[in-house]
């Protein structure tokens, strides 16, 4: 029974874990530049290949790719969103007008990036083994790729945090997230900090995919699913909430983790159904004002 | 715009619009079997997009809903298709997308922009996944047979749908309702205030549009003859309709159209053969099309042709 328990637990924090990570990158760039990133996945989806490609190719361990692919695809998403939706939002009349012309935007991004990547990896699904020695925590085995997961998974979230609240540059994010006509007074180059806000959201993405490909299977069609999960996150915490964001990411892993041991084809099920009744009846999140 | 202008384009255009309509009526008659099975597919693409534009275009409410009305009318089809007679099906799978929607729309009440959006999907993926585990865990079978009906008659009946979704979409404009949702569209607070019912415009425009979409779902099972919930609750379903709406213009009436079936046409070569390049360059277009053509492609040609007719009168 306890081993039941921890086991069911450990999991949900392991999937809490990385559900943090990708909910961090997408709140922080929903909550600066007021964006709806549903091609967040699809960042992830390429974390992940690149990382099963370096690792069946060359032997490059998962946790070197990390390294890799997260600066890569920080500066990939530094730059489309310079040249892209910095075009978009000096074009747009109205800070709505922006989102929803974005929202479009991501949409076509989803497609192109997604389907790219099928024609490079093709359609099946992948995975391969790395760690996957077990250990035994208090009767309940685990293998130690997901606790490795999930140790990294956790010092990045909080690495980030520091980040945001320890910094600079930190500081100066949240200074625009909150007011960027006055942060601009201030001095803050809005357009540079949208578009290292939005990096940072991919380096997230870049992070995460490296570390899903270690523990779950992977396949091009993948990044929506987890799109929807981060979203599910953010709202869960308060759009635009770091804190929140990483809180709501464990908490929605253990839901996750407790339905899974019941039935594991009502998880997604219930992801939504915590959705929808939570835009229902608190559409600010559990810790929203 | 002065009035001997619009009175001269009117016979005009009206006998254009009956021309086109005499065409697509007899074509099944001199043409082969597989441009009918095409003409239906843009035509199921043209009602999907002319619907959403009913209560998306003037409201700016931009809902991804669309698969959910299309799977409920798909559906209906499949359970009921084998004892009610097709008009009856039909009918069968609009209304219960018509009550869906009504309850999406009481229950969204509160809901704006970002949130709208959301909640609209997870409501289209909730009721696939759910019917998934259903299938997969309670009935044991994913999928369902469906009764075939002739391509014919699935051609003219998606027609009918498309001929009053069209007349339904041009009526609304042109009446209070429309100038209701077009205020809300502006400024919902301001609508409010001049004693518009907000909540009820809304909802009923919105069950009006899943009305069709029911309806199209239903007839198109019939052509499909198998369905499972990916293929009836398909998420492209709900994409779909706002990009080929978006890409073709929501400020006139006939922009969707044009938009739903230059991008069907373009699905219906290129997805059989190369069907990741098509959806590559669906998502170049789209960018393209947000970027630099925010009025869609009627919105282009009129711009054109004001530049190159009446110069001095576009100053405004």
């Amino acid at each position: 029974m306890f081993s039941t328990v921890l086991d069911v637990v450990i999991t949900g924090l392991i999937m809490g874990g990385i559900y943090a990570l990708i909910a961090v990158g997408l709140s922080l760039q929903y909550g600066v530049g007021r964006v709806l990133n549903v091609s967040h996945g699809e960042f992830i989806m390429v974390g992940a290949f690149a990382t099963w490609s370096l690792y069946t190719l060359f032997g490059l361990s998962p946790l070197l790719s990390l390294v890799i692919c997260g600066p890569v695809l920080f500066v990939i998403g530094f730059l489309i969103h310079r040249t892209l939706f910095q075009y978009l939002r000096d074009k747009s009349e109205s800070i709505g007008a922006f989102a929803d012309s974005s929202l479009l935007a991501f949409f076509g991004l989803l497609f192109i990036i997604q389907n790219l990547a099928l024609l490079i990896w093709k359609a099946d699904i992948r995975g391969y083994t790395y760690l996957d020695s077990s250990v035994s925590i208090l009767d309940a085995v685990f293998a130690v790729n997901r606790l490795v997961a999930l140790l990294f998974a956790v010092v990045i979230s909080l690495a980030f945090y520091l980040f945001l609240t320890r910094t600079r540059l930190g500081k100066a994010i949240r200074a625009a997230a909150e007011d960027p006509a006055t942060a601009q007074v201030m001095g803050v180059n809005i357009h540079r900090v949208l578009a290292i806000c939005f990096g940072l959201g991919a380096l997230m993405a870049g992070f995460a995919g490296p570390l899903i490909s270690m523990i779950y299977e992977i396949q091009p069609t993948m990044g929506l699913e987890y799109t929807i999960i981060a979203i599910i996150v953010v709202v869960l915490g308060g759009l635009g909430s770091i804190t929140g964001s990483l809180i709501g990411g464990f908490i929605l892993g253990l839901i996750g983790s407790t339905v899974t041991y019941f039935d594991a084809g009502l998880s997604l099920i219930a992801y939504y159904v915590i959705f929808i009744l939570l835009l229902l009846i608190k559409p600010t999140g559990i810790f929203g004002k | 715009m002065d009035r001997a202008a619009v009175v001269f384009k009117k016979p005009f255009s009206l006998g254009l619009l009956l021309l086109i309509l005499i065409v697509l009526i007899t074509l099944p008659l001199y043409v082969p079997p597989y441009l009918v099975i095409l003409l239906t597919t843009i035509l199921m693409y043209i009602v999907l997009t002319v619907s959403w534009t009913i209560f998306s275009g003037p409201t700016r409410y931009i809902s991804l809903a669309s698969a959910a009305f299309f799977g409920v009318g798909v559906y209906t089809s499949a359970l009921v298709g084998k004892v009610l007679p097709l008009p009856l099906v039909i009918l069968a799978g609009s209304l219960f997308s018509f009550i869906l929607a009504i309850c999406v729309g009481l229950l969204t009440l509160r809901l704006r922009g970002m949130y709208f959006i959301i909640f609209t999907f997870s409501i289209s993926e909730l009721i696939r996944n759910f019917l998934l585990w259903w299938e997969t865990t309670m009935t044991g079978t994913v999928g369902r047979w469906v009764v075939m009906v002739d391509h014919k008659v699935v051609y003219y009946v998606i027609l009918v749908i498309f001929i009053l979704a069209l007349l339904t979409a041009y009526l609304i404009r042109r009446s209070r309702l429309g100038l209701a949702l077009r205020s809300i569209g502006e400024q919902e607070e301001a609508a409010t205030h001049i004693g518009i019912n907000a909540t009820m415009v809304k909802t009923i425009t919105f069950a009006i549009s899943a009305f069709f979409m029911g309806a199209t779902g239903a007839i198109m099972a019939t052509k499909w003859k198998y369905i499972d919930p990916r293929i009836a609750f398909d998420p492209l379903l709900s994409f779909l309709p706002v990009l080929m709406a978006i890409f073709g213009g929501t400020g006139q009436l006939y922009g969707p159209v044009f938009g739903a079936a230059i991008f069907a046409y373009l699905e219906e070569i290129l997805t059989t053969r190369f069907p990741y390049y098509y959806m590559l360059l669906f998502g170049s277009i789209l960018i393209i099309v947000i970027l630099f053509l925010p009025h869609g492609i009627v919105g282009l040609v009129q711009k054109w042709w004001k530049g190159g007719l009446g110069r001095r009168n576009a100053t405004s």
